[in-house]
């Protein structure tokens, strides 16, 4: 897995339609068997496999692109509506101003939440399918298959 | 509000009754009752399915009719609900979808009890969402008593008694027949149907003003009374500094316990990977925001075409601004087109509280069965036992929301809503985001962080104006009112955060780090996800 690797559309179709999601007719696709549900006292055995994998370069990779990606925008987003509540609440003068016949500040900044809104779910949305389900795909099978083999094959 | 209207009103919606009595025995004949099952639908919905089933959960009849009502009336400041209730799922979609889906099996308890010692962290999580749950459901119950009051013209006490009890009925027969596979299909022909009324009616408010949003608003503002004040905020929380800062801590507790909502978080296990559930939130956005902005157009418009002056007259907190725009729209009182407009919006609304209720009681019902009972007492080969004592638990908690739907018949709906996002930013989301992110996070600061929360909110209500010692209080004659503050989130909510942190330094114990890293890679990859 490359660090600056672009995955496009390809790759995208063969994993809708193969990552235990419904296909065409309605019936589940085939989706490789989940880890038994944790038993109590399992062994150290698959503590180790998720030390293991959280200290890869893999998965720290997956990490740090997916905090790098959501702090700073739970920060702006988060002070952008908290500025916008506060500013409602304290200073109506400034929000009643007006900008073009009827609309004022505060109508184009109430509907500027609204468009922040769709434009921060987009990004998100793109930037998870571009830069991380692919490496994190990769790393549940890893991960599954390690934990797998402890357990002495098949689920 | 003439015979017509009743009638016509009666029959769509006992059509809408009939439909989902049909979906739920259709799905109790046809699967069989595992937990599985039962909790989560058999985990197979597709993004788009759950997508129209989180926003038909999400938009109750408080946002069709209340927000739209409060637009009417005090315009712009109605619009600031809307937007703290869309912002919400961006927090939902950034931080705990995917994180959630990954990492948990049927409730918000699963995902912090993976980490910690399981049964003091589960009782703590488990009586939150119950608490945040019914809260809910106390909201949506009072809210039908009133709303068949107000649209069927039973004003007598009676009437309202009967509507709750049957709302209270048909939706335990819902969730303890179907499960979440019945409710789910009831959320997606809700959500349709509310989408598609929504739609109409906005399409013919813009005709009537031809496109012009503009003069759509000059007119609202002209005919409220304030002119241009109407289009600013303040005219409804621009008074003394308290009811400022309670309205900041409304918009807090509103932004963040969106993502603390037990009935939420169930949602996302009902697709079957972490992509599905950020796809189904990426549907539910486009959804709920296309919706809210639809109820400005609507709430402007009934100021428009209504005028404040006759919704006010109609119910005095503005609820049925829609329904009597509906009637305008369609021709006025008299005609055939404003008869029928008028009817579906009534029938929409009240299919609109159904789903919500169902969509609720299943979720706290999980929580009683998966995390109370099982933690309380554990009975070995309990997969059967378990939705067993779920449905049970599911007719319990109808009971105990149609008694304290009746008892807070006279409540404010959209305050008890404040309420519920209130206590579920307290409790819930410091001890999800604590154990989704941070390594350190004990068994000590989840159980503190829970109650940390749980406590401070509901005891500033009870301290706060709504109360005691205020003429529109609960008990008006006497005066135990020492916090300022309606919405306790202000406050509460730091509250849940601190105490989590402060359980987390004084712990004995040190932080388990094989667990934290099982937690953490599991919700990035989804390795191990069922």
């Amino acid at each position: 897995m490359g660090g600056g690797t672009r995955f496009d559309d390809p790759w995208y179709d063969a994993l809708a339609s193969g990552w235990g999601e419904l296909d065409g007719t309605g019936a589940p696709a085939p989706v490789v068997p989940p880890m038994r549900r944790e038993q109590e006292g399992r062994g150290g055995g698959a503590a180790d496999v998720y030390l293991e994998v959280q200290r890869s370069a893999a998965f720290q990779e997956v990490r740090s692109r997916y905090r790098r990606f959501v702090i700073p925008c739970v920060a702006v987003f988060f002070s952008w509506y908290v500025g916008y509540v506060v500013t409602a609440t304290t200073a109506p003068g400034f929000m009643a101003r007006p900008v073009a016949g009827a609309v004022n500040v505060a109508m184009l900044a109430g509907l500027g939440q609204f468009l922040t809104t769709f434009l921060f779910t987009w990004a998100y949305a793109r930037h998870a399918r571009l830069r991380r389900d692919r490496a994190a795909l990769d790393l549940r099978w890893d991960t599954q298959e390690l934990t797998r083999g402890l357990r002495g094959g098949g689920s | 509000m003439t015979g017509n209207h009743q009638m016509l009103a009666l029959v769509l919606f006992s059509a809408f009754v009939a439909v989902t009595l049909g979906i739920t025995t259709w799905v109790s004949r046809h699967h069989q009752g595992s937990a599985e099952e039962f909790y989560a639908g058999g985990r197979l919905f597709s993004p788009m399915e759950n997508g129209f089933a989180i926003a038909g959960d999400y938009m109750s009849a408080a946002s069709f009719l209340g927000i739209s009502g409060l637009i009417a009336l005090f315009g712009y400041d109605g619009l600031l609900y809307s937007v703290g209730f869309l912002v919400a799922w961006l927090v939902v979609l950034f931080l705990v979808a995917e994180l959630v889906r990954n990492c948990g099996r049927f409730t918000l308890a699963d995902v912090i009890a993976a980490r910690m010692r399981e049964r003091p962290v589960r009782i703590a999580a488990g009586t939150s969402s119950v608490i945040v749950s019914v809260l809910y459901l106390v909201a949506q119950m009072v809210g039908a008593g009133s709303l068949v009051a107000l649209l069927l013209g039973g004003t007598s006490e009676a009437a309202q008694s009967w509507t709750v009890i049957a709302v209270g009925a048909l939706m335990v027969i819902y969730v303890s027949l179907g499960g979440m596979r019945a409710t789910t299909w009831i959320q997606i022909v809700k959500a349709v149907l509310l989408m598609g009324g929504t739609i109409a009616l906005t399409v013919l408010v813009l005709v009537r003003f031809h496109g012009d949003f503009n003069q759509l608003l000059r007119t609202a503002a002209e005919r409220s009374g304030h002119g241009d004040a109407f289009l600013a905020p303040g005219l409804r929380y621009g008074g003394d500094w308290t009811s400022r800062f309670d309205f900041i801590s409304l918009g807090l507790a509103l932004v963040l316990g969106t993502a603390g909502l037990p009935h939420i978080l169930s949602r996302f296990y009902t697709v079957p990977t972490a992509r599905a559930a950020r796809r189904s939130v990426v549907w539910s956005i486009g959804l709920i925001g296309g919706f809210y902005l639809m109820t400005i157009v609507l709430g402007f418009g009934a100021a428009a075409i209504v005028g404040p002056q006759a919704v006010r007259g109609s119910n005095a907190a503005g609820n049925t601004a829609v329904p009597l725009l509906a009637l305008d729209l369609g021709g006025g009182a008299d005609s055939t087109g404003g008869t029928v407009l008028f009817a579906i919006v009534a029938a929409i609304a009240f299919a609109t509280i159904l789903a919500v209720v169902a969509g609720i009681t299943l979720a706290s019902s999980a929580s009683v069965a998966h995390d109370l009972y099982a933690s309380l007492r554990r009975p070995r080969g309990k997969q059967r036992s378990e939705v067993a004592v779920a449905r049970t638990a599911a007719v319990g908690i109808g009971v105990v929301a149609i008694g304290l739907g009746l008892l807070a018949r006279d409540l404010n709906v959209a305050f008890l809503v404040g309420l519920a996002f209130a206590v579920a930013a307290s409790a819930n989301l410091p001890v999800l985001l604590y154990s989704l992110f941070w390594g350190g996070f004990t068994t000590r600061g989840a159980v503190w962080s829970v109650y940390g929360g749980l406590v401070p909110s509901l005891v500033l209500v009870l301290l706060s104006p709504v109360v005691s010692g205020s003429p529109e209080s609960l008990f008006p004659g006497v005066d135990f009112q020492y916090f300022p503050l309606q919405n306790p989130g202000l406050v509460s909510i730091p509250l849940g955060f601190l105490a989590g942190w402060l359980g987390t330094v004084t712990s004995a114990e040190d932080p388990d780090e094989a667990k934290h890293a099982e937690t953490e890679v599991r919700s990035l990859t989804g390795a191990g996800a069922v």
